[in-house]
């Protein structure tokens, strides 16, 4: 399915969510929700804490079940796939989580070549070399490469995790708040590289984040979440011009003002 | 449309042309490699390399990391290596990956006897800490108890209640149904070898004393071990993990008295109540067998059973039961604070709980023996 194969003329989506409702027990997370990421588009997801962002990732991803809706991912229904269909899809996302969710086991490099190991042909020199890469870009020392998760500052939690969801070159990844916990000048060097892979790679983007800077800076669209549903999607501008209470906030607040009036 | 990588060359002069085709991509890991080798072995003899990359379908990082590290070997070679008519993308690409060596990790060789001789000394410097270390968690654990008992108001009941709950009632069934067939098949035993003797009726003197003096508790303290402290290990080992034992300490709270007093304690109430029902559901098994299979009916196995056992064999079980309990406390909390970052080290110390406390259940056990055969008892 390459991309040339499509008509040109309406955007590809990469994600298609209609009518969504997650919950748990007693308590409805989100309730129809539509949602559409286009591929080669870097998505800024935003909402207040608690409102689900974590939880909509997990669920497009699988691993929390949905009571309604449908999710397709590159035009295929998730809930329609034989095993190894799902396992080729599978093989064409990465995730980074919130907290990293590295194997704790395993050393930062191990890590990074689990997918490796998994789903390609790989010399060992290879192999080492392209994990050695990835660690390097992602902007790690190389000697964190030997290190295991608990040596690790947040920050290299986080750094090593995105590695490893870059392992197999995917073409959507999923970044639970990837900057948080990164310095400035880190977050910085996170957004660009994001940039970076999207330009070179064709990469789909859907990033959760909390990151003024990210949205202004990066994401070609952002969406944002509130009650439940999305409540306004599209360019940054769109979402500046919203008159939703919450949005308003957001972006017009004290903290807002300085990052935009620095822009 | 997948096409897979190539790299067909043409030589003019002391100058290659090498012009690239296909998806040089991950998924085609094996063939890109490959091709590379092909186009570093055709440039052999060559002084200028012209590496064509207009008509690369696809390149991702590996890919791109391929192809600058051919460039490099190249270079290395004292050739002239160039790429041409690589797209602005896959530009953007090798520049990011911009091939460089990276530093061999040090391999560092042993001879086996060395290693082993290590081993050797680690595990027994290993086993000096960890009696080192027993005996001053124990310290530490009483002067908490003590600490406790002199201000009640900071005992932790509710604490101590699940615990109890855990432990105890929740082990009940699986004690006393393992402590039934071991009776059973102890009588059984008993009753299949002095038959020859003609001495069958004294099986319940067998049954009863072994029971009380030793099977009961030795089978309560394993069953134990392997519920109860394999489960306090495996708990505060994972709160270790995750920083909250540091919080706990942070906070101003004694993660001895929280989380390590109520586990023991619980320990030491519950162990010896389940040793009287494990020897009861011994006994009773015993008597069940030796009344079908022996044909001892259950009036002369009681009487037999009250002329063979004296109070103090069936205390000995039970004074025994508190002190294995505080061993399987103590091991199981030491190894659950051991735990280090990772899932691995936490399996580690959730074994070694288990086979240190079982060792030291029957190591305590000898102990007690010797102990009560020297005072008569
Ligand atoms: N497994 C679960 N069981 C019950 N409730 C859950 C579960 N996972 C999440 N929730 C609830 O779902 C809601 C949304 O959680 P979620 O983690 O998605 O928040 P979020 O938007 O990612 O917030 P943050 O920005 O702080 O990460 C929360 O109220 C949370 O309590
Ligand atoms: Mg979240």
């Amino acid at each position: 399915m390459p991309a040339e194969a499509m008509p040109e003329s309406d955007r590809e989506v990469a994600i298609r969510i209609r009518d969504l409702e997650v919950g748990f027990g007693e308590k409805t997370i989100m309730k129809g929700l539509d949602l559409d990421v286009y591929r080669g588009e870097i998505l800024g997801f935003v909402g207040a804490s608690g409102t689900g962002k974590s939880v909509l990732t997990r669920a497009i991803l699988g691993l929390v079940p949905k009571r309604r809706g449908t999710i397709e991912v590159f035009g295929e229904n998730l809930d329609e796939l034989t095993p190894s269909s799902r396992k080729a899809i599978e093989r064409r996302w990465g995730v980074l989580f919130q907290h990293g969710a590295l194997f704790s086991s395993l050393t930062v490099k191990q890590n990074v070549q689990v997918p490796m190991r998994e789903y390609l042909d790989l010399s060992e020199r290879l192999l080492d070399e392209l994990a050695m890469l990835k660690i390097e870009m992602v902007g790690l020392q190389p000697d964190a490469a030997e290190k295991r998760p608990a040596d690790l500052s947040g920050g290299m939690i986080k750094r090593a995790a995105l590695a490893r969801a870059l392992a197999l070159d995917p073409e959507i990844v999923f970044l639970d708040e990837p900057t948080s916990g990164l310095d400035p000048i880190g977050a910085g060097e996170f957004d660009d590289l994001i940039a970076t892979l999207q330009k070179t790679l064709g990469l789909t983007v859907f990033m959760v984040t909390h990151d003024l800077d990210s949205l202004y800076s990066v994401c070609d669209r952002v969406a944002a979440l509130g009650d439940g549903k999305i409540i306004a999607a599209g360019p940054i501008e769109t979402l500046l011009a919203s008159q939703h209470p919450w949005l308003r906030a957001y972006f017009h607040g004290k903290r807002a003002r300085a990052v935009a009036g620095g822009v | 449309m997948t096409t897979e990588p190539n790299a067909s060359t043409e030589q003019a002069g002391d100058e290659i042309r090498a012009a690239l085709a296909g998806r040089w991509v991950a998924a085609a890991a094996p063939e890109v490699e490959a091709q590379a080798g092909a186009l570093l072995a055709a440039a052999e003899g060559a002084r200028r390399v012209i590496i064509d990359l207009s008509h690369i379908e696809r390149l991702d990082t590996l890919g791109a990391w391929v192809l600058d590290r051919t460039r490099h070997e190249l270079g290395a070679k004292g050739l002239k290596a160039d790429f041409v008519g690589a797209r602005a993308e896959h530009r953007i690409l090798l520049d990011e990956v911009a091939y460089r060596g990276f530093a061999e990790a040090p391999v560092v060789r042993h001879s086996r006897l060395v290693d082993f001789l290590v081993d050797i000394g680690k595990a027994v410097v290993g086993t000096g800490r960890d009696i080192a270390q027993g005996t001053s968690f124990l310290g530490e654990v009483v002067a908490g108890l003590v600490r406790v008992a002199l201000r009640p108001s900071r005992f932790r009941l509710p604490a101590l209640v699940h615990q109890l709950e855990q432990v105890a009632f929740r082990g009940v069934p699986i004690i006393t149904l393992i402590s039934f067939l071991v009776g059973c098949i102890v009588a059984q035993q008993g009753i299949f070898q002095l038959q020859r003797f003609g001495a069958q009726p004294f099986v319940v003197d067998l049954v009863g004393i072994l029971v009380l003096r030793e099977l009961a508790v030795l089978l309560t303290s394993i069953m134990v071990a392997g519920r109860s402290g394999s489960a306090f290990t495996a708990e505060i080992g994972s709160m270790k993990m995750r920083e909250e034992i540091d919080a706990l300490r942070v906070m101003g709270l004694d993660p001895v008295e929280v989380l390590i007093i109520p586990r023991v304690l619980a320990l030491i109430v519950g162990l010896p109540i389940l040793t009287f029902l494990s020897s009861m559901a011994a006994l009773f098994g015993g008597g069940l067998v030796a009344w079908i299979y022996g044909g001892i009916s259950p009036e002369i196995f009681l009487a037999r059973l009250q002329g063979a056992i004296a109070m103090s064999t069936f205390l000995v079980g039970l004074i025994k039961a508190p002190f294995m309990a505080l061993v399987i406390g103590l091991i199981a909390s030491l190894e659950g604070l051991a735990v280090q970052g990772s899932a691995e080290s936490l399996g580690r110390q959730v074994t070694s709980s288990v086979v240190k406390s079982i060792f030291m259940v029957i190591l305590v056990d000898g102990l007690f023996a010797m102990f009560f055969a020297a005072i008569n008892y």
